[in-house]
């Protein structure tokens, strides 16, 4: 989409001129429940300095409905969706919270929209068809997440993925009216700045197809690498690890740490104030991947011949084993010492 | 006699229908549902005992850290390993904060609103709440939001984050707090307070933790805050006398230190007397699964969307053979809170005004002790013991959410999970029919509640509904 900020800056300026106020035209949002936990809705519940509404708010975005916190239900919400299924409703963006639960046997009866006989599967994707970009938010949208996990006994997917198979309740080559495909916000649940930061690039008409990765995930977060920033990394860089939880040092060789391998600005953002899994002390389970849920044994690092299977990214296994073998030779003691214990044993000082 | 279909229900965690039939404009008979079903059982059976600390969480996004807890109590049980102090102080903060977070939310985003409606404009009180307490648009949104969010980052220096941790472990807490973690809890809480002393209570905590009396709650609602501005409206609605309960209401026990358990564990009668624990059960008459035995620890899930007579995916639990109520008005019957027992005592039951009142003055009691707890943190001392992997054995994990009584009921052979039974609060408090027919709590409450010319909208069945703080994705998880 060439041109993307040019244009909105265009509009802006024609807008400007009319009404001496600086002015985009405003979005419509619609949330969707599927099969979730509700913990995304829960984590864009700690956005804004003034809380989320007054930010969604500012950042030109209308909430037609939203099941947590909408006042209208029953059958002013089935009106609601009819109205945009006719046409008659405008809808810029369609949110969809939690996986889609397409069992038992393709019938999608797992999860049935209350006070209807519709199903969710059949509501999300016919509501999708009306949105002029259409947000998966957290790994179940995307991907499945954890009800796909095995057994899967609900036949989850996401609206665009089946795990990191192209094509959920949406086919693999569906496009949102804007020509978008589902914009993934992975992440389980995601950081509260990636759900509205993405929801604040639509509205601004500032996202297109080239600020998504290759399964669509907004690059501005999936970019990164979980382990980017985190608070261990000196432990990593001389492989100085941690044993057992509520040790210091690196978790990537013992304790079974994914974030040389998920994606995420997570150690580059606060949660909560200033946490993140790795700083709190527990492994990343790559919750931005799609089939996370599969992993087996959370805290133990697999292992062939005491390497670990899953080495960083993108970097050969020959390279990782020199590197790891000269950096522990060349630990210092405090490093040491420090990542086999629950706080710092011995502080920084000039070496002698 | 007429039957309505209510939903989509919103304004509740989760998927939540009714089907009422109302007879003279008033519900004769109701049935509640949950039109969801993920199967968390089924995904946690043949997995590492310890992953149980991975999934169950997921269950769900509000009340994430007791589903962790009760994962943890199990695991505790089964290598025998014992948390330090300041791994149970700091466990009991991460959950006061979510408890009290989702007090919060229920009382300003999902309770409040219904007041709003046009159903109550010729109200004299109509335009004051509605100003404050609009859905989305009303002014408490922007006073309560950034408050949970700063009480939330309790999370960011106990739990990493918030939702779904994997800080919580059966030997304590995954960081140790420095001394400067602890100054920052202390800040947070003091936050906390001034947030509560000024918009929901416009006095002191411990004024709120002193109230003993109806006649002290009569008096105190004609003061300033949210909470009196409810009482106001809850009087002349006459909310003591709406969706009426009368259960023995159950505990599991909250919040427990060496010094024992900050609300104990029990059963009271619907009035607040104390009965002893019975056996618990879970029947599936009524449930689109498939029959097993009725003890948890014996039991499997199985889906089975052709069982005759099913209208629900929750089960039914039951307290020794009977339906049983749970949450902070149990709570608060059992651990003997002398108004909430009075409230309970004067109507022989519980109803919408005794269920929001423990809750809210739950937020005060909880944050009174959660200062405690941070203060007494030593960060000298270890937050977490190690714990070897569970290898065999059964237990149950028995804590309390937010909601009520939440309990996992496990079994682990060569390490890895042989069955996990979950029973959530609100699968207590939304139980739909057992086998003999007796409906849940909801169903009974809604018995008798008036109609009117709304039918299926009247405000009435919404407030009996949220009074109970439903969390539907925990009911059939
Ligand atoms: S603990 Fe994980 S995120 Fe942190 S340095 Fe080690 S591998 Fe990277
Ligand atoms: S660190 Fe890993 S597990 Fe944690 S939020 Fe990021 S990707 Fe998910």
């Amino acid at each position: 989409m060439p041109g993307r900020g040019a244009r909105a800056a265009i509009e802006i300026a024609g807008q400007y001129g009319d009404s001496g106020a600086m002015t985009t035209k405003r979005k419509t949002l619609l949330w969707l429940q599927a099969g979730s936990c509700g913990g995304c809705t829960m984590a864009a519940l700690e956005q804004g300095g003034a809380g989320l509404f007054a930010e969604l708010q500012n950042l030109g975005l209308d909430l037609l409905w939203h099941p947590s916190v909408s006042e209208a239900t029953g059958d002013e919400v089935l009106q609601l969706f009819a109205r945009i299924e006719t046409g008659a409703q405008q809808l810029d963006i369609l949110c969809v919270e939690g996986s889609i639960l397409r069992g038992p046997n393709g019938t999608g009866r797992f999860n049935r929209l209350s006070g209807t006989q519709r199903t969710l599967l059949d509501l999300s994707r016919a509501l999708a068809q009306h949105a002029e970009y259409c947000v998966a938010v957290g790994s179940c949208a995307a991907f499945g997440g954890i009800p796909a996990g095995d057994p899967d006994p609900t036949e989850a997917c996401g609206l665009h993925y089946d795990g990191a198979e192209p094509g959920g309740s949406l086919d693999a080559d569906w496009r949102s009216r804007a020509g978008l495909p589902v914009v993934n916000i992975a992440g389980c649940a995601p950081h509260p700045g990636w759900i509205v930061e993405t929801l604040a690039a639509l509205a601004a008409g500032d996202l297109g197809p080239d600020d998504l990765d290759a399964l669509g995930r907004p690059l501005f977060f999936a970019g990164h690498l979980a382990h980017h920033g985190c608070s261990r990394n000196e432990f990593y860089e001389f492989k100085a690890s941690a044993r057992v939880l509520s040790e210091r040092g690196c978790m990537m060789e013992h304790l079974g740490c994914k974030a040389t391998q998920a994606i995420g600005d997570c150690n580059q953002r606060a949660w909560n104030g200033g946490g993140s899994c790795t700083h709190a002390g527990f492994a990343c389970i790559s919750c931005t991947s799609p089939g996370f849920e599969a992993a087996r044994d959370t805290h133990v690092t697999p292992k062939i011949g005491g390497v670990p299977v899953g080495l960083p990214l993108d970097m050969p296994k020959a390279w990782f084993m020199t590197l790891a073998a000269l950096s522990k030779s060349a630990t210092p003691a405090r490093v040491r010492q420090n990542a086999e214990a629950d706080r710092v044993v011995v502080n920084p000082k000039r070496a002698k | 006699m007429s039957r309505l279909v209510v939903g989509p229900f919103n304004r509740v965690e989760g998927d939540l229908e009714l089907t009422l039939d109302v007879e003279d404009g008033r519900v004769a008979e109701a049935r509640v549902a949950t039109t969801l079903y993920r199967g968390f059982e089924q995904i946690l059976v043949g997995r590492p005992a310890g992953d149980a600390l991975t999934i169950a969480p997921r269950i769900c996004g509000i009340c994430s850290v007791s589903q962790s807890l009760a994962a943890a109590a199990v695991l505790r049980e089964l290598c025998g390993v014992q948390p330090p102090r300041n791994g149970e102080l700091a466990a009991n903060l991460a959950h006061a904060a979510e408890n009290i977070a989702d007090h919060l939310s229920h009382f300003y985003l999902f309770f409040m609103p219904d007041f709003c409606r046009a159903e109550y404009a010729s109200k004299p009180w109509h335009g004051e709440i509605h100003k404050r307490f609009k859905a989305v648009e009303g002014s408490a949104a922007r006073d309560m939001l950034p408050a949970r969010a700063r009480l939330l980052h309790i999370m960011g220096l106990i739990a990493g984050k918030w939702p779904h941790s994997l800080a919580l472990q059966p030997g304590g807490v995954t960081r140790a707090l420095d001394l400067g973690g602890k100054m920052r809890l202390l800040a947070i809480l003091g936050d906390f307070r001034a947030f509560a002393e000024k918009h929901l209570f416009g006095a002191p905590l411990e004024q709120i933790a002193a109230l003993e009396t109806p006649e002290q709650l009569a008096a105190f609602a004609e003061g300033p805050g949210d909470f009196a501005a409810f009482l106001r409206v809850a009087r002349d609605l006459r909310l003591d006398t709406l969706g009426r309960c009368a259960l023995p209401l159950m505990s599991f026990g909250a919040y427990h230190t060496a010094e024992g358990a900050l609300f104990p564990a029990g059963v009271a009668d619907a009035a607040g007397a104390a009965l002893p624990m019975g056996a618990i059960g879970e029947q599936v008459a009524s449930s689109f699964f498939a029959d097993s035995a009725e003890d948890p620890a014996l039991s499997f899930t199985t889906p089975d969307m052709e069982r005759a007579q099913a209208y629900s995916f929750a089960k039914a639990p039951r307290l020794d053979g009977r339906p049983a109520e749970t949450g902070a008005v149990a709570r608060q019957a059992v651990a003997g809170h002398k108004l909430v027992r009075a409230l309970l005592g004067d109507a022989r039951g519980s109803h919408v005004l005794v269920r929001v009142v423990a809750r809210v003055l739950e937020i005060a009691a909880v944050a009174l002790a959660a200062e405690n707890w941070a203060r007494a943190l030593d960060v000298r001392e270890s937050f977490c013991a190690a714990s070897a992997a569970a290898v065999k054995g059964a237990g149950v994990g028995r804590i309390e959410a937010a909601r009520g009584a939440l309990g996992h009921w496990v079994s682990v052979e060569r390490g890895v999970i042989r069955s996990y039974q979950i029973i959530a609060p609100t699968t207590w408090n939304f139980s739909p029919r057992d086998a003999a027919g007796v409906p849940g709590p909801l169903e009974q409450a809604l018995v008798g509640v008036e109609t009117g010319a709304q039918g299926a909208k009247a405000a009435a069945i919404q407030h009996v509904v949220r009074s109970f703080d439903p969390c539907m994705v925990c009911t059939a998880h």
